[in-house]
């Protein structure tokens, strides 16, 4: 039982990791422009796409894992950040003063054609791709007879550092101010001499490189890749930001942990009809429709989602 | 001599509705010029284009005589212009020290910047109590006290005030125009916004009275302040 338990709440945790990563990125761009960019799941993907290119076209056989995957995730940053400031410049920022709906419906589009572009120029990208699986090795004990495979202990102690790293470069660094502020007052930011073009760049390119830790963690925790994989994680990590309470970076965290804890104790505790992994996902949502009814703010949040 | 900030007949609009319609005015270095008119005469929206927040619909704008119109905000900023804007608009959740250190954004010199910040709560004392603390928590008047820190941070060259005695009790209201009036002893070029005439003309060097988005009335402001019209209409005298 308490085996079980434990267990479950590892791979919860392992899960919650990704989904906060990617919610970071939600979180972030609403914070500051307001628009929930249903693209980012797309951008998630790209970062796993972009680590697994280094990986079949530029490493050669039998490199080094701690060489390996530093630039696979350097590789998935890098395509990850290009194709979202790209989107930025090109599909949102032209909208910036539009209608609300017009860029929400322009991620929409956005979504799909990066969906379409990989599954139809990418070399095999039609069905599943086979993620390497790098980091092997027995599972390491947690304790009360649970055990976590070394992908899984790698994928949080990643998640984490990169977590931790966000927040102090919001709290401490230059940049970071100018982000909190221009979210909190945009014009009266201008006044103060920030270049809000440049604050917006750079929570797509943040939340871009996050999204590529997740999906390279993906890649290597579920050992395989597509180009559909960014919609229904995208879908859950923006039920996490606004679990946690979207526009707040802690909450984007928290949201994802508890998002993955519940996923996983639910399939896990529901008996019945009901219980089972087909049912995860029903879970999910159901939880997110808790939430907006009940608490729209989200857990943390502190800015309310008033215009989402 | 070429004055420190020129309109020349400047016209903003909203959508095809102009709120101002042909304004000039002059702020010399080491003055204090205000602009007064009641709710709606246009007095925000001519702040907010000289900062470059509103595009201009026509006219001119030179600051130290270089054409600013159409120049971006956070470029303006750090020409040597800083507005505390209307209502405050200090960013709540962050410390107060924070928004100190965002007024001074654009500066790269530390050391200066700590002076600065010391300068800042020598002037409100306050401020240096409770430096640690969100902004959002501060009372109107310390508020208002943060704001106008915050614009001093940047070492302007032109400080444009838009209603710092907004809302506030009288004594409150006293120790923002103390404020405003030891900048002033201390060389600040100013331009201030007021709908408490009183106050502001008797500290400025020239005022300006706008009436739905037209100057209506110039003179020096103890002229102003003697002025019958000026007396009936915002004096609040008959
Ligand atoms: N964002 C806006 N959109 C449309 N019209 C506006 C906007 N802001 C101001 N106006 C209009 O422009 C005119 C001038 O407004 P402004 O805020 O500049 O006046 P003000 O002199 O600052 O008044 P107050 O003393 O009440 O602050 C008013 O008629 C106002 O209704
Ligand atoms: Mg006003």
């Amino acid at each position: 039982m308490l085996t079980q338990f434990v267990q479950q709440l590892a791979n919860g945790v392992v899960l919650g990791a990704m989904y906060a990563l990617i919610a970071l990125g939600y979180t972030m761009v609403y914070g500051i422009i307001q628009l929930i960019n249903f693209a980012h799941g797309e951008i998630f993907m790209i970062g796993a796409f972009g680590a697994f290119t280094v990986y079949r076209y530029i490493l050669p056989d039998g490199t080094s894992l701690w060489i390996a995957l530093p630039l696979m995730l350097l590789g998935g940053m890098i395509a990850a950040v290009a194709v979202a400031v790209a989107m930025e410049r090109f599909a949102y920022r032209p909208l910036r003063n539009a209608p609300r709906l017009a860029p929400l419906i322009t991620a929409i589009g956005v979504s799909i054609a990066l969906q379409e572009a990989v599954r139809l120029y990418y070399p095999d990208a039609r069905s599943k791709l086979a993620f390497p699986q790098l980091i092997t090795g027995s599972p390491i004990p947690i304790g009360f007879g649970a055990s976590v495979d070394r992908a899984s202990v790698v994928v949080v102690l990643v998640s984490v550092i990169c977590m931790v790293a966000l927040t102090l470069f919001v709290r401490r660094s230059r940049m970071g101010r100018a982000m909190q502020a221009t979210a909190q007052d945009p014009d009266t930011a201008r006044l103060m001499g920030i270049n809000i073009d440049r604050v917006i760049v750079m929570s797509f390119l943040l939340g871009a490189a996050l999204a590529a830790v997740a999906g390279m963690a993906q890649g290597l925790y579920l050992g395989q890749i597509d180009f559909r994989m960014g919609f229904i994680a995208g879908l859950k990590a923006f039920t996490a930001a606004v679990l946690g309470g979207i526009g707040n970076i802690q909450g984007a965290v928290v949201g994802g942990f508890a998002l993955g804890i519940v996923e996983v104790m639910a399939v896990q505790y529901i008996p019945g009809q009901f219980g089972g992994g087909a049912w995860k996902d029903v879970w999910a949502f159901a939880l997110l429709i808790l939430v907006l009814v009940f608490r729209p703010q989200g857990l943390l949040g502190e800015r309310v989602a008033d215009r989402a | 001599m070429t004055a420190m900030l020129e309109v020349d007949d400047l016209r903003v609009a909203y959508g095809t509705i102009l709120a101002v319609k042909g304004i000039s005015f002059r702020v010399e270095q080491g003055q204090v010029v205000t602009l007064i008119g009641g709710n709606g005469a246009g007095k925000t929206t001519t702040l907010r284009t000289l900062s470059g927040l509103l595009k201009p619909a026509g006219g001119q704008i030179r600051f130290k005589g270089r054409r600013i119109d159409g120049t971006p905000a956070h470029k303006i900023v750090e020409l040597g212009l800083a507005h505390s804007p209307e209502g405050r608009h200090i960013f709540p959740r962050m410390t107060i020290e924070e928004n100190l250190l965002l007024g001074a954004y654009l500066r790269r010199d530390g050391a200066g910047v700590g002076r600065d910040i010391q300068r800042a709560y020598d002037l409100f004392p306050v401020l240096g109590e409770r430096r640690k603390q969100a902004a959002g928590t501060l009372s109107g008047g310390e508020q208002q006290m943060l704001a106008m820190g915050r614009a001093l941070m940047s070492q302007p060259e032109l400080l444009m005030l838009d209603e710092p005695s907004m809302g506030l009790s009288p004594i409150m209201m006293q120790k923002i125009m103390e404020t405003v009036a030891e900048l002033k002893a201390a060389g600040t070029t100013i331009l201030l916004v007021e709908q408490n005439a009183q106050a502001a003309l008797t500290l400025a060097d020239r005022g300006y009275v706008l009436e739905t988005g037209r100057i209506v009335l110039e003179d020096h402001g103890q002229a102003l302040l003697g002025n019958d019209q000026v007396r009936k209409a915002y004096l609040g005298e008959d």
